[in-house]
């Protein structure tokens, strides 16, 4: 298939609250081709999450896409009639949560949740779909799956729901998969099966995936490209080889020597100094400005967005892999 | 499940012995009967030949002791006034009663779950406000003012249904019911309305909180987010949630229907079980009044014990068990 299968302009998703107007998602530009596994880094608060809903136009009031365009398959997606969003909703583009106690309905046995995703797409007996379900579950390696069937969430494990989740998934083999950190909640050694799993399904099956997590690891493991939010924004977008390696962006410098791993032993561990800043009140010109050992008086303007040659591109003024700007100049 | 049965059975058993004491001790040992069933100008041989007729002289122990004797053999004593047994009086009232609580019941559960559910999916919209505006209503408004103002409007100014009594009635397997009558339904149907707003209202509110919680659920945006219908989110994802707090309050609410109708009852001349409690409460008529409590507190462990067994079938995650928590 040509071009992108998902590909997010100028989007801009805010939310109309009594306190003010909360900009989760700010002007995102990203683009997911045929197959990709792209990781989309920041932290809580950043609107990487939300990023993820308004694909799928589950955008809860008083949260509106206000701004933006976003392209499934060249298809645009915002504004598109509830009824053919719904259509596309786990047919074609599926997710995967972040909590697997919290994703499935407590009070519905795992078949029924199963059949219904698979009836609300396609027409079938209920015996078929049954089989189909158990077959999904098989797929993502749940043993016994026709006695699971019939289990309550409450009956299985974390890690055995968000296995059933990611079968739900998979049930009518998406185009796109959007993946809410979803091995977060989970033990370190499941985390790295489930990874291992999703990524081998998504292989096989030419599915793309957008993997959101606040953990740069897990999506190093994983990702074909990176791309780091910060306030609604994302900030740097590249393969994730370079960017792990050779960082542009102050932001993903810091976020890279926080990682535990890279100090020396004894040693305090790095922080950002300062907080994220309330997406209420955010710092003109750069957001990441007020927390920025490099920025300079010209950080008050909005920085352009930088695209190189390599494929990469960031929102920076003074990139890393540049000289600081000199003492004069900083702000 | 079994055990989980006899368990409760004995709990209600307590649960009857303990109450049984306690209206034995407020309504029999506590004031002096003979001096309502006795006139002040008998003479004292007529009054001690009264006390010893009605063991009034023999220990308290001794005649609570009697009195559970007699209960158990489904004597809870004659009454005063009509001098039939107590009991009778009461199981003869009691469809009445039991067919306009259950009336109300349907009214509050048909009427309050939906409007709740609109009011909690619509909760920054002028219908949602409009809806818990109107259950303030229902909260707040004396009952028996609401049941005047209703028989001011339908029955005196519009004219179109009946101000009080009950009405025709047939016999369903034995029993008589109005709701199969025309002229039955429409006495029915403004003492139902009555005792169904104040329900109603809570209801509503219950259903909207359990809305708004239940609707920013994982499992409500994931289900969404499997490509279901908003039908098949709302009525089978979240309904099924919401219902578990819902029934519960239902099943203590129908008890107090049951029980305490009595407001209603008056209202509208409703020959119920109320209104006999009221008449025998006026008439100092006691072994009614006993009567009456003692098969109130069976009605309450019955529904209890249904209200958790209809829990156990909404709720995966109880499972009634034998042993003790």
């Amino acid at each position: 298939m040509t071009g992108p299968v998902l590909e997010i302009r100028g989007l801009r998703t805010w939310f109309f609250t009594r306190a003010g107007v909360v900009r989760a998602v700010d002007g995102v530009d990203l683009a997911i081709g045929a197959g990709e596994v792209l990781g989309l880094v920041g932290e809580s608060g950043s609107g990487k999450s939300i990023t993820g809903f308004s694909v799928l136009g589950l955008i809860d009031p008083p949260g509106r896409i206000t701004e933006g365009s976003i392209r499934f398959r060249g298809e645009e997606l915002v504004g598109a009639p509830e009824e053919r969003l719904r259509r596309l909703r786990g047919a074609h583009v599926a997710m995967i949560f972040q909590d697997p106690m919290m994703t499935l309905n407590p009070v519905l046995r795992i078949d029924t949740q199963m059949i219904e995703a698979v009836l609300a797409h396609r027409r079938m007996p209920r015996e078929e779909a049954r089989a189909r379900c158990a077959e999904a579950l098989r797929r993502v390696g749940i043993p016994a799956p026709e006695e699971r069937l019939k289990a309550y969430p409450h009956q299985l494990s974390g890690g055995m729901r968000q296995r059933v989740a990611i079968a739900i998934a998979l049930l009518h083999d998406p185009a796109l998969i959007i993946a809410d950190e979803p091995t977060t909640a989970l033990d370190v050694t499941i985390q790295a099966q489930i990874l291992y799993e999703v990524q081998k399904l998504c292989a096989e099956t030419g599915t793309s995936l957008l993997w959101i997590t606040h953990d740069l690891a897990v999506v190093a493991g994983i990702a074909d490209r990176i791309a780091v939010m910060y306030a609604g924004q994302i900030v740097e977008q590249g393969p994730t080889a370079e960017v792990i390696a050779r960082p542009l962006h102050p932001y993903t410098l810091a976020l890279l020597e926080s990682v535990p791993s890279h100090n020396r032993r004894g040693q305090p561990l790095r922080q950002i100094p300062g907080m994220a800043p309330s997406p209420l009140a955010l710092p003109e010109g750069c957001r990441f400005r007020p927390r920025c050992a490099r920025a300079s008086e010209r950080c008050k303007e909005p920085p352009p967005v930088l695209s190189r040659e390599d494929g990469r591109q960031v929102r920076c003024f003074h990139p890393c892999q540049e000289p600081a700007p000199a003492e004069t100049e900083r702000a | 499940m079994l055990a989980y049965l006899i368990r409760r059975l004995f709990q209600a058993a307590i649960t009857i012995v303990v109450m049984a004491v306690l209206v034995f001790v407020g309504i029999y040992a506590i004031g002096n009967p003979i001096d309502v069933l006795i006139s002040p100008e008998a003479d004292p041989a007529e009054i001690e030949a009264a006390i010893r007729r009605l063991g009034l002289d023999q220990p308290l122990w001794r005649q609570f002791l009697l009195f559970v004797g007699n209960a158990l053999r489904g004597d809870l004593g004659t009454s005063f006034v009509h001098n039939e047994p107590a009991l009778r009086l009461i199981i003869e009232r009691m469809p009445a009663t039991l067919e306009l609580a259950v009336a109300a019941m349907l009214i509050s559960i048909f009427l309050g779950i939906p409007l709740g559910m609109i009011a909690g999916l619509r909760h920054d919209r002028p219908s949602g406000r409009g809806i818990m505006a109107a259950s303030i209503l229902g909260f707040s408004l004396p009952n028996f003012w609401q049941g005047m103002m209703l028989i001011m409007l339908f029955a005196v100014w519009a004219g179109w249904l009946p101000s009080g009594g009950r009405g025709d009635t047939v016999p369903l397997f034995g029993v008589p019911v109005s709701f199969l009558t025309l002229n039955g339904l429409q006495h029915l149907v403004l003492p139902a309305i009555n005792l169904a707003l104040f329900k109603t209202a809570l209801v509503i509110r219950l259903s909207r909180a359990g809305t708004r919680e239940v609707m920013l659920q994982d499992y409500v945006k994931f289900a969404r987010a499997k490509g279901l219908s908003e039908r098949r989110v709302v009525l089978v994802h979240m309904l099924k949630n919401i219902l578990i707090p819902v029934v519960t309050v239902l099943g203590l609410e129908f008890g107090s229907v049951i029980a305490f109708a009595v407001v209603t009852e008056t209202v509208f001349a409703w020959p119920g079980m109320g209104k006999l409690l009221i008449d025998s409460i006026l008439n100092l008529d006691r072994p009614v009044v006993v009567a009456y409590l003692m098969l109130i507190v069976f009605v309450f462990i019955l529904i209890n014990l249904v209200v958790d067994i209809v829990y156990s079938l909404l709720d995966p995650r109880v499972r009634l068990s034998g042993r003790a928590e």
